[in-house]
């Protein structure tokens, strides 16, 4: 460990004096960093070693990634870059909405319709030398480990917890264990992640195979709002359950556009939305369905706060500014902010769970009775707080040979595999200590369970 | 406190291909990435897969019906073959019915650069299969498989649309006869 501290330091030293010369480093430019890396103060750790060092390191060797570049992505960018970090690839699928311009301020109009990370990298190439921004116009999930394994630090500024989970995921496959099963703290890329709604936001640190990780904590992270079928086709009490009749039943039974889906975005599609909306509230005596109503509720709108985003932004650009330079303790390890009435933050540490299926390196195992029906476990899948699946695939070995217990995505193995789903487990020829494969949506890795069965107990963990 | 930037460094630029734990598990890394890649299998409708043995997800087959340009009407079988180095190797792709392609030749070898030099890990089966129907939309006579039908497709777009349909109808294009393969 020595060695390759001191091996890293000469190297940090080399880079410093190649760039003390550059025009970039002018005097002064990094004054506000250095007070804090070059002395110690009454907030540095006490483990904390000032030396000019640390900060050749931020300039020259340290590598970032930046999930999205939309509210949170703008500002952590700015606050990143101005605070000396260079080397930073920004992630975003989006592209530039003119809604998008009152807060999201590497954006022009003239910019609409092209691609975020492409348009806010070049906006803080330009105007921060010497950064060296990075853009990535797609998905997380076209890159794999080799892409992820490169950057010391991800920053997440997203919207969706389905790419908050993945991401954890990915993170967390890239940990390392020697024989004993102890993790190597060299595998671990701390995520940082922030997240806003309206006057609402939080921030919080996650050291994957450390500390809590998404699906530790999922439980914060309440599913989206659906209402229920039955509200919406027979007792609408609220105007969204009205809006909510027509997107579902009225759309596809109307087709106004003929086989056109919903688009969100198109002010045809939401006036008749609207329209229909208003009929059905009419029958029901229930008031408030307006254009603004329908549009918020078919694109799932939030209304976003500028001052929301940078608040949060700010608490992430820290933690990630003490990580990289440890030159402060983290924060431990979960902010929630809420600024509606008055301003209220509070700090707490989500605990890591020790069955977590993402980050707990064992598989988990799975209880049930061999008299139980694959149907059960796979409802167990999709119900339990901590899995949340939508559509398990699940696979197994049954005497060195594989077998596909039910898959619902592809049709002819759908056929061939349903009648097992009213088999019992014992007729499936599973048995106790079985590993099950089983892939969904929400992990970005196939996850083991071990299934255990007995007759005392029922489905549970 | 973890200071993690002591610790690590340039040892991440060392290659630590594949996870050090797999040894312990009994299902190959293969095996977990298939299960992933075939659940979340998203095709156009004009693909099928089917699996002979669905508890054998290795070795399945491809339909293609292309609803658009020379291909249209027609109907291409491919098998597929995933071997256990998946998917640091891509899979192996034969096409079982005898079509007059540039870029497939008459043994049902398919040129297709995802599935040769471009194949990165990152691809899924999703990818070669998009790849593949692809290949029927656009055909591409610069990487040329069946050299004459690159040739003629390049000179004679007509000719080349009448001997697709010819071979397609069942018949001879040349002095090679194909089998009937409209749907
Ligand atoms: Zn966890």
């Amino acid at each position: 460990m020595l060695q390759g501290l001191d091996y890293c330091l000469k190297m940090e030293v080399d880079n410093v004096v190649s760039t003390v010369r550059e025009p970039l480093n002018w005097s002064g430019r990094w004054n506000h960093i250095q007070k804090v890396l070059e002395r110690s103060g009454p907030f540095a750790h006490p483990d904390f070693e000032p030396s000019p060092d640390i900060l050749g390191f931020l300039l020259n060797n340290c590598k970032l990634l930046v999930i999205g570049a939309g509210g949170l992505g703008c500002e952590l960018l700015k606050n990143l870059t101005l605070t000396g970090f260079r080397h930073i690839d920004v992630i975003d699928m989006d592209t530039i909405d003119l809604s998008n311009l009152n807060r999201q301020f590497l954006f022009r109009q003239n910019d609409i319709g092209k691609a975020k990370a492409t348009v806010a990298s070049d906006f803080i190439n330009n105007r921060v030398k010497g950064a060296e921004v990075v853009p990535h116009f797609c998905k997380i999930q076209d890159y794999d480990a080799s892409f992820y394994k490169q950057f010391h630090i991800v920053v997440c500024g997203l919207d969706s917890i389905v790419a908050r989970r993945w991401i954890n995921g990915m993170l967390i496959s890239l940990l390392e264990y020697d024989e004993d099963g102890n993790l190597d703290q060299t595998s671990v890329i701390p995520m940082v992640d922030g997240g806003t709604e309206g006057f609402k936001g939080n921030a919080r640190i996650i050291l994957p195979g450390l500390s809590a990780c998404m699906e530790c904590t999922l439980d914060l992270y309440p599913p989206q709002v659906n209402f229920p079928m039955c509200t919406i086709a027979h007792t609408p009490r609220q105007p969204e359950h009205c809006v909510e009749y027509v997107k579902v039943f009225g759309w596809e039974k109307e087709k106004p556009f003929g086989d056109a889906p919903i688009d969100g975005d198109n002010p045809e599609h939401i006036k008749w939305i609207c329209g229909s909306a208003c009929e059905r509230a009419e029958q029901f005596g229930i008031q408030g369905v307006t254009y603004r109503l329908t549009q918020g509720v078919i694109k799932r709108i939030i209304p976003a706060v500028a001052s929301t985003n940078a608040v949060i932004a700010a608490a992430c650009s820290t933690e990630v500014f003490k990580l990289a330079s440890s030159c402060g303790a983290p924060m431990n390890n979960y902010m929630v902010f809420n600024d509606a009435d008055g301003v209220y933050t509070y700090t707490f540490e989500a605990e890591k769970s020790e069955t977590c299926v993402a980050c707990s390196q064992k598989p988990k195992t799975i209880h049930f009775k061999p008299t139980s029906q694959l149907r059960e476990l796979i409802e167990f899948l999709c119900q339990d707080s901590m899995l949340q699946m939508k559509s398990p695939g699940i696979t197994t070995t049954v005497n060195g040979n594989s077998k596909t217990l039910f898959m619902k995505s592809i049709p002819s193995i759908e056929r061939a595999t349903r009648p097992n789903l009213s088999k019992s487990l014992a007729d499936l020829g599973l048995s106790s200590g079985q590993e099950l494969i089983v892939a969904d949506v929400t992990t970005p890795n196939s996850l083991i369970f071990i299934l255990k069965l007995s007759d005392q107990c029922s489905a549970e963990t | 406190m973890i200071k993690l930037f002591s610790l690590k460094q340039q040892k991440k630029e060392e290659l630590a291909s594949g996870t050090s734990s797999a040894g312990k598990r009994k299902a190959t890394a293969a095996q977990l990435r298939l299960t992933k890649d075939l659940n979340e299998l998203q095709l156009p409708k004009t693909c099928i897969t089917e699996f002979p043995d669905p508890n054998d997800l290795l070795n399945f087959k491809l339909i293609i019906t292309p609803d658009e340009g020379y291909y249209r009407g027609g109907k291409f079988t491919f098998s597929f073959k995933v071997g256990l180095g998946y998917p640091h190797e891509a899979p192996k792709v034969k096409c079982e019915t005898m079509v007059y392609h540039p870029n497939i030749d008459l043994e049902g070898n398919v040129c297709l650069n995802i599935l040769r030099e471009d194949w990165k890990p990152v691809l899924t089966i999703n990818s070669v299969i998009y790849g593949i129907q692809y290949l029927f939309l656009e055909p591409n006579p610069e990487d040329p498989l069946n050299k004459e039908a690159a040739e003629i497709l390049s000179t004679n777009k007509r000719q080349f649309e009448q001997n697709v349909n010819r071979s397609m109808k069942g018949g001879y294009v040349g002095s090679v006869y194909f089998e009937r393969c409209l749907k």
